[in-house]
């Protein structure tokens, strides 16, 4: 169906030829990681194939953001905590696939649980057991703080800075209460020593290339989707939220709803993000709702350009690719280039780099054919704000 | 038993006479000092004690003389250092060294010679000999010319209730003068009344006396009493007991109230700061506890500074420190201000993120500088120490925060209300076109607001090095805190800045006991949350289509 729809309005040949890319590495990554020998110089290694997969994720949950700030102009300071919260469930899936090989051999109870003492499984941890349920609370319980919490603050009309502070509390309340021992997630340590997933051990090279294609393929759809989304009549409303929340609401939408919708689906997004995320870096602690993260997401999509779809996924990788480099080589500096990313991004590059880029062929080819260029979905310098109006 | 010195014209006659009596007071001196022999004779006992049943006996029959002299060997008795010479049977303070012993006089302290340590004979003592030291020299401290030692010894029967001390303590209470002490030692008096076999009547006006103490030890005392009380005085008890309850409940109440408001000071100051700018500019300045954090580095060296050159004036490198907090924090706003915020105005969500950059920028630069590692800011000693209000625990540097971050809003009040410069602000926070249109320079206001709001959290910063540690990372643990107020709040109006940092730090610390503290956190953060719905630019929100989004 989806197909189906983008063929019938047309897709920008960046974004078909991007997920053709995804897709392509989605089976050319696992055939050179596990059949070409290491010898070869074709030959992915391991570290490589979970470091991509890893950007891979981060792409995706970049892409969620945008969703919601770039087409939407809701700046949530809080993805991470629906990026986590998706982590968590794939987690507990995990967890219980460990079975009676943890260090105190529970068949039931995972090992942080033996070691507090604790007798039978919280009520929330059952039915993590079966993948199907696993899978289902990745969507849902997302799905469901977001459409709660967007319910509640969108139809008090929470606007602009506001909103953004208090998506930030919402995940500063959800790092505290991860924290905490007693909410029965692992606390401090969190979730890991994974073993199996769907039966597989998730430390194989099978696995960890399987584990890579899913997440490409997954980015593709979810390419495909957005683009969907954003050309469809309700992108087109979505665009108009954030450009003129009141005229849209005076035209006679109700931009609670186009909100509520863009945040609920772009909190799934992120949620399944997580859940890619875990088993690829064996680990999900409560870190990952720290506030600093979800504000680092932004980053992302401010430079590779929010308001377009492979911007974020640029700016992710780029980033991320960056921080890999510097905590390697520079470690102390790292954090002076995040901070002038900022200050840059936000001062010289409003349009990111896809911005900066579309901005300089239109340039030049209004010159050869002058041609004035047409802007299109781009956003508007004041973002969230018609009070300057 | 003082002597009244002559006032009178002298004369040869009266002085003699004078001179007389001042003689026989010295050596008759205190009333409570017991003829020495009698005191030699009671420490003779050691010599033919048996067993530390008699060792017991004689401890208080020396006691009973009631002679402060005699807490010197008791004392020796205590630490096993009270011996008697084989041959002659004399008792000795001795200390060991090597071989031989240095004997001392009990009473007088004076050298006594050595022996050897085959001459000497160790008087020995059990726990219960012991016990019964420690219970009879809190009675022979209650004759000191101190005032403190008196109370310190009332204090110490009251802990440890003893029949034997009822007696002496009548004999102090006629004779005290300071109320204090007396009514302290009344209390004591009850207590050992409680563990004495008094008639009835007098321990249920004692149960009187010490419920109404309302303190938690009265309420032990009280409970030990019950459980072993006859049926009437049970009954008293009980009731005495619940009436401590109320008390203590209430000192609860009123303690946590305070935490409340020392929390909510420390929030106040770091979050006024924020308000001005966020009123003002519409700007949510993510680095801003980073200002804070900057605060609390120049407190640390302006105290280094100080402690290098002139280390007498360390008590005050806290008052030195202050203004050149407010410098240093409000140039590092000022230059953020003209060097970024001020080309993304009408962009507060770009200016979120720039302002981020910022805040890691300057906590890596601290790190660079200082160090990843805390830093010591010192107490200075008049914030070190604490006193208490009945069962009100107060420490100095949280009432000096509470009164300085009041001092800082009451001084931003009067700027705000009744300098030119807080009229410019206010106008510009309700509407800025007009205000420009007034002929009101509003970059210059954002300049300087900025810059003020950033100074005020460099003074905050000196407060908050005094209750935490001084890292790079002071600043984080405060930020979203302070947007909290500040969204709760509402902009605009400082006393809804005010209102807010109280009720939440309150409300923090009234949770903390049933939810602890993380749990009582989360719960304040949800109903924030909640409260946004229901008014979406906090408590004192600011009317007009100016602020219409």
């Amino acid at each position: 169906m989806i197909a189906a729809r983008l063929l019938k309005n047309g897709i920008d040949r960046r974004i078909a030829a991007t997920i053709a890319l995804l897709v392509g590495a989605a089976v050319l990554v696992p055939v050179l990681h596990l059949a070409v020998p290491e010898s070869s110089p074709f030959h992915i290694p391991a570290h490589a194939v979970v470091l991509f997969g890893k950007y891979l994720c981060y792409a995706l949950l970049a892409l969620a953001l945008d969703l919601v700030w770039g087409y939407c102009g809701i700046l949530s300071l809080g993805h991470g905590a629906f990026f986590a919260l998706g982590g968590y469930a794939m987690g507990m899936y995990l967890m219980r696939q460990i079975g009676d090989r943890g260090v105190y051999a529970n068949p039931v109870l995972p090992d942080f649980m033996v070691f507090l003492n604790w007798k039978e499984l919280p009520w929330f941890w059952h039915g993590f057991d079966q993948f199907w349920f696993a899978a289902a609370a990745i969507v849902l319980v997302p799905g469901a703080l977001a459409f709660g919490f967007g319910w509640l603050a969108f139809r008090s009309r929470v606007t602009g800075v506001y909103l953004s502070i208090i998506t930030q509390a919402l995940t500063y309340a959800l790092l505290l209460a991860f924290f905490r021992n007693d909410m029965g997630f692992g606390g401090n340590n969190g979730l890991t020593d994974f073993k199996d997933i769907l039966g597989f051990p998730v430390q194989a090279p099978a696995t960890r290339a399987a584990l890579f294609a899913a997440t490409a393929l997954a980015l593709a759809a979810f390419i495909a989707v957005t683009a969907m989304v954003v050309g469809s009549k309700l992108g087109k409303l979505m665009v108009a939220v954030r450009d003129a929340e009141s005229r849209t609401r005076f035209v006679g939408w109700r931009p609670e709803h186009i909100k509520l919708f863009a945040f609920t689906l772009s909190a799934v997004m992120a949620g399944i993000a997580g859940a890619l995320y875990v088993p690829q870096v064996g680990i999900i602690n409560p870190s990952e709702f720290a506030p600093a993260n979800s504000i680092e997401v932004v980053i992302w999509v401010a430079i590779g350009g929010r308001g377009t779809i492979l911007g974020p996924i640029l700016g992710a990788m780029l980033v991320n690719w960056t921080k890999s480099w510097f905590t390697a080589a520079l470690p102390d500096f790292w954090l002076f280039a995040l901070g002038a990313l900022f200050v840059a991004v936000t001062l010289f590059l409003p349009k990111g780099v896809i911005g900066m880029w579309d901005q300089w062929r239109a340039a030049r080819r209004s010159r050869v054919d002058g041609v004035v260029p047409a802007i299109g979905t781009q956003p508007r310098q004041s973002l969230g704000t018609e009070a300057a109006e | 038993m003082t002597i009244s010195a002559p006032k009178y014209p002298a004369s040869p006659t009266i002085l003699v006479a004078a001179l007389l009596a001042v003689l026989t007071l010295v050596v008759f001196a205190p009333s409570v000092r017991a003829d020495e022999a009698v005191v030699r004779a009671g420490l003779a006992k050691f010599a033919t004690a048996k067993g530390f049943g008699e060792v017991e006996a004689a401890v208080r029959e020396l006691a009973a003389t009631g002679d402060p002299a005699v807490s010197k060997p008791l004392a020796a008795l205590s630490e096993g250092n009270l011996y008697v010479r084989k041959s002659d049977a004399a008792v000795f303070i001795a200390t060991s060294n090597g071989e031989t012993l240095s004997l001392a006089d009990p009473l007088t302290g004076a050298e006594a010679g050595t022996a050897k340590a085959g001459e000497m004979a160790k008087v020995r003592v059990n726990n219960a000999v012991r016990g019964a030291i420690r219970a009879v020299s809190g009675s022979l401290t209650l004759g000191s010319g101190d005032a403190g030692v008196r109370l310190a010894a009332a204090n110490a029967i009251f802990s440890r209730p003893d029949p034997n001390t009822i007696d002496a303590l009548d004999a102090a209470i006629a004779k005290e003068t300071d109320a204090t002490v007396k009514a302290r030692m009344q209390i004591a008096r009850s207590s050992s009344v409680l563990a004495s076999d008094r008639s009835d009547e007098e321990k249920s006006a004692a149960i009187k006396l010490i419920s109404g103490l309302g303190s938690r030890e009265a309420l032990n005392l009280l409970t030990s009493f019950q459980s072993n009380a006859p049926d009437r005085l049970k009954e008293e008890a009980a009731s005495a007991i619940r009436s401590i309850n109320g008390t203590l409940m209430a000192w609860d109440v009123a303690q946590n109230v305070w935490y409340g408001i020392s929390l909510g000071s420390v929030l106040l100051l770091a979050a006024i700061g924020l308000a001005i700018t966020f009123g003002v500019m519409g700007v949510i300045n993510m680095a801003h506890g980073e200002m804070v954090m900057l605060g609390a580095y120049t407190t640390f060296a302006v105290q280094e500074a100080i402690r290098a050159t002139a280390p007498g004036l360390l008590d005050y490198s806290l008052i030195a420190a202050l203004p050149c907090a407010f410098v240093v924090a409000a140039a590092v706003g000022i230059a953020v201000e003209r060097g970024i915020i001020r080309f993304l105005y009408g962009r507060p969500l770009e200016t979120l993120l720039a302002t981020w950059g910022v805040s890691l920028i300057l906590q890596q630069a601290v790190r660079t500088i200082f160090g990843p590692t805390n830093r010591e800011v010192a107490n200075p000693s008049w914030m070190s120490g604490g006193f208490e209000i009945g069962q009100l625990a107060i420490t100095w540097n949280r009432l000096w925060i509470v009164a300085f971050s009041l001092a800082v809003f009451a001084l931003l009040l009067l700027i705000s209300n009744r300098s030119a410069w807080g009229l410019q602000m206010r106008a510009v926070t309700q509407n800025r076109r007009m205000a420009a249109s007034m002929g009101i320079r509003t970059p210059w206001v954002d300049a300087f607001t900025f810059g003020l709001g950033s100074g005020i959290a460099g003074i905050a910063g000196v407060a908050l090095s005094q209750i935490g540690n001084v890292s790079p990372n002071l600043g984080q643990g405060y930020i979203i805190d302070s947007f909290m107020v500040v969204v709760f709040g509402g902009v605009g109006n400082l006393w809804g800045t005010l209102l807010g940092a109280m009720s939440l730090g309150i409300a923090n610390k009234f949770l903390e006991p049933y939810a602890g503290a993380v749990l009582g956190k989360i719960i304040v953060l949800v109903l924030i949350i909640l409260f946004i719905q229901k008014r979406p630019r906090g408590l004192f929100a600011l009317k007009g289509r100016a602020v219409e989004a």
